[in-house]
């Protein structure tokens, strides 16, 4: 019997197992194959099942261990107040240890929204505290304004090229470093200009003549300064408390006059997640204490 | 009295001593598989189509992609022009300090990239070694465009030249010697038998050396700073926009996964056909 072509095929694919030596190996390497797989997939549906925005990670059942390590996320400009402060605190407080962890106030956010285990967060704006506040990691209230800034103008030093008042900012071919407007002192800088834009003495050329003379925005405001340090970079605009006496050996300053300056609050609080609230609590107290506003005060803060 | 084993048992004894040890490679390799396969899964699972289609037409995802496209394209044209010569000088001459040479070329890959920043701006900053004859000249390298060519370069250049080594250093020194026996130029063996031969190896090289420049970041934003539509390469507009902005970080950091998926599969792919097997 002449079978068609196709018939042919079938038949080939479809011989009985039996004639094939290693057909019972490939059949069981097969079914174990999709056994893995099938595990793989379970396991990886169950985790992406978790993959809520809103995730609030759920406060530990076990009672807060007093006498632990902190950890606090605090804005870039709060490094060596904060870490006085820290010194200070631990010594008025044996057992507690603190840890930090400065960055930008933006970044510290998005990293306690997504779950990270910090206790307490000072931020450098209250838009950063607004969005802890909104992701329900902190209770609504409890925050506290614990220090003000205020901006400065720093020029590299030995320029002779940046003219030594506001409007040099404005000067063709002066390179400046601004922060980038989603970090606290890069918008902060922004409104400083917005103000400077309105005012008759420096009008809208002004504005625009400095944001045509950035060279970058930063996303941190120690890397703005040490630009300005490095002299790479012509002038910034940082916090007035970023002129640590090293900083102000290596850099000239321009006041902003206070009409346009702006005011930056910082607020801190507890965070819900915090497995150490009492301890937290006692170290915020400590900041809002006349001796951690006096720290403060000693590195340029202005007093809440 | 010889026991046989039942019939039912002896395929199955076979079956593992043909596949216990893969069965058991499979089950030690799948902890590493899941590990790198997760966190990719997590992220395009965050990212809705329509969070990526609105944020396609959001002008800091199209400048972050175009000068990202267009830097490390050139990084490597550059890589690829400057690293050749490098690379055949490494494998085909003994000389004193051969050894020194390889051991700095391979430093930009191990080095923090933050430090090749700074070392690099130490070096062509404006205060820095040559900055003084740089602004003489009238070039200002930091916080240019050519600063982020300059970042991407250092630390990704490495790559291409160790493949380039090693692809020229296989090749069979015997039939470019036939080759010149028969009259080629030096010149001509080069292109026509050496070049072809170590093509995987350099197309290999090239090719990690565009990847690693697309996913530049820490040396990128000390040298060249960070400027929307100037020097905000995809990574660093992933890394401010990390923030309010997290569609914009999401969407940039789904499209660099995209990319760097479709570049890499479509060169090992071409590489499988058109090469011998890497």
């Amino acid at each position: 019997m002449v079978s068609s072509f196709s018939q042919q095929r079938w038949k080939t694919k479809h011989q009985p197992a039996r004639a094939d030596a290693f057909a019972l190996e490939r059949f069981t390497m097969q079914r174990i194959s999709v056994a893995l797989l099938a595990i793989l997939l379970i396991s990886l549906s169950s985790c992406g099942g978790q993959s809520n925005p809103s995730l609030t990670p759920s406060p530990s059942p076990k009672t807060p261990k007093e006498g632990g390590t902190l950890l606090i996320f605090a804005a870039a400009s709060l490094t060596e107040s904060f870490q006085e402060i820290g010194k200070a605190f631990t010594k008025a407080n044996p057992g507690v240890e603190v840890t930090f962890n400065f960055a930008g106030a933006n970044q510290l956010a998005q990293q306690i929204t997504q779950g990270a285990p910090a206790d307490i967060f000072a931020s450098a704006n209250q838009k950063q505290m607004n969005v802890v506040i909104e992701s329900g990691q902190v209770v609504s209230g409890t925050a506290k304004v614990f220090a003000h800034n205020r901006l400065i103008i720093v020029t590299s030093k030995n320029n002779p090229l940046v003219s030594k008042d506001l409007k040099g900012l404005a000067k063709p071919g002066t390179k400046v470093v601004l922060g980038a407007k989603e970090v606290p002192f890069g918008q902060y800088a922004l409104d400083f200009l917005a103000k400077a834009a309105k005012d008759k003495q420096f009008g809208k050329p002004y504005e625009a003549a400095v944001l045509k003379n950035v060279v970058s925005y930063e996303n941190t405001v120690k890397g703005a300064l040490t630009k300005v340090m490095l002299g790479e970079a012509d002038a910034g605009i940082v916090y007035a408390s970023d002129l640590t006496p090293e900083a102000t050996a290596k850099v000239e300053k321009i006041a902003i006059p206070t009409s346009l300056n702006v005011i930056a609050t910082y607020p801190i609080a507890v965070l819900k997640g915090s497995q150490q609230t009492e301890s937290a609590q006692r170290f915020v107290d400590f900041v809002l204490s006349p001796e951690g506003q006096a720290i403060l005060t000693k590195y340029g803060f202005a007093a809440k | 009295m010889q026991t046989t084993l039942p019939q039912q048992i002896v395929p199955r004894l076979a079956l593992w001593q043909k596949h216990g040890s893969t069965l058991t490679l499979i089950v030690l390799a799948l902890p590493m598989l899941c590990f790198v396969f997760l966190p990719l899964l997590a992220l395009l699972l965050r990212a809705s189509s329509t969070m990526l289609l609105k944020n396609l037409g959001n002008s800091a995802v199209g400048q972050a992609v175009g000068l990202s496209l267009l830097t490390t394209f050139i990084t490597t044209l550059l890589a690829l022009l400057f690293g050749t010569p490098l690379a055949y000088l490494l494998a085909r001459r003994r000389f004193c300090g051969h050894t020194l040479v390889d051991t700095l070329l391979d430093l930009p890959m191990v080095l923090p990239p933050a430090v090749a920043g700074i070392a690099l701006l130490m070096a062509f900053g404006r205060r820095g070694l040559l900055g003084p004859y740089l602004t003489y000249a009238g070039l200002e390298i930091a916080f240019s465009q050519a600063a982020v060519v300059m970042a991407q370069l250092f630390v990704a250049a490495p790559f291409y030249v160790k493949s380039a080594t090693m692809g020229f250093a296989q090749v069979n020194r015997e039939i470019e010697q036939a080759a010149a026996l028969d009259g080629a130029t030096p010149w001509r063996i080069f292109r026509l038998i050496t070049l072809p031969l170590a093509g995987p190896a350099l197309f290999g090289g090239a090719v990690m050396t565009w990847a690693r420049a697309l996913g530049e970041f820490g040396a990128t934003i000390i040298f060249a700073g960070n400027f929307p539509g100037r020097t905000q390469t995809m990574p660093l507009a992933i890394y401010i926009g990390f923030e309010l902005e997290l569609n914009v970080a999401l969407t940039l950091a789904v499209i660099l996964l995209g990319f760097s998926f479709g570049v890499l599969g479509v060169v090992k792919g071409v590489l499988r056909r058109e090469f011998v097997e890497l």
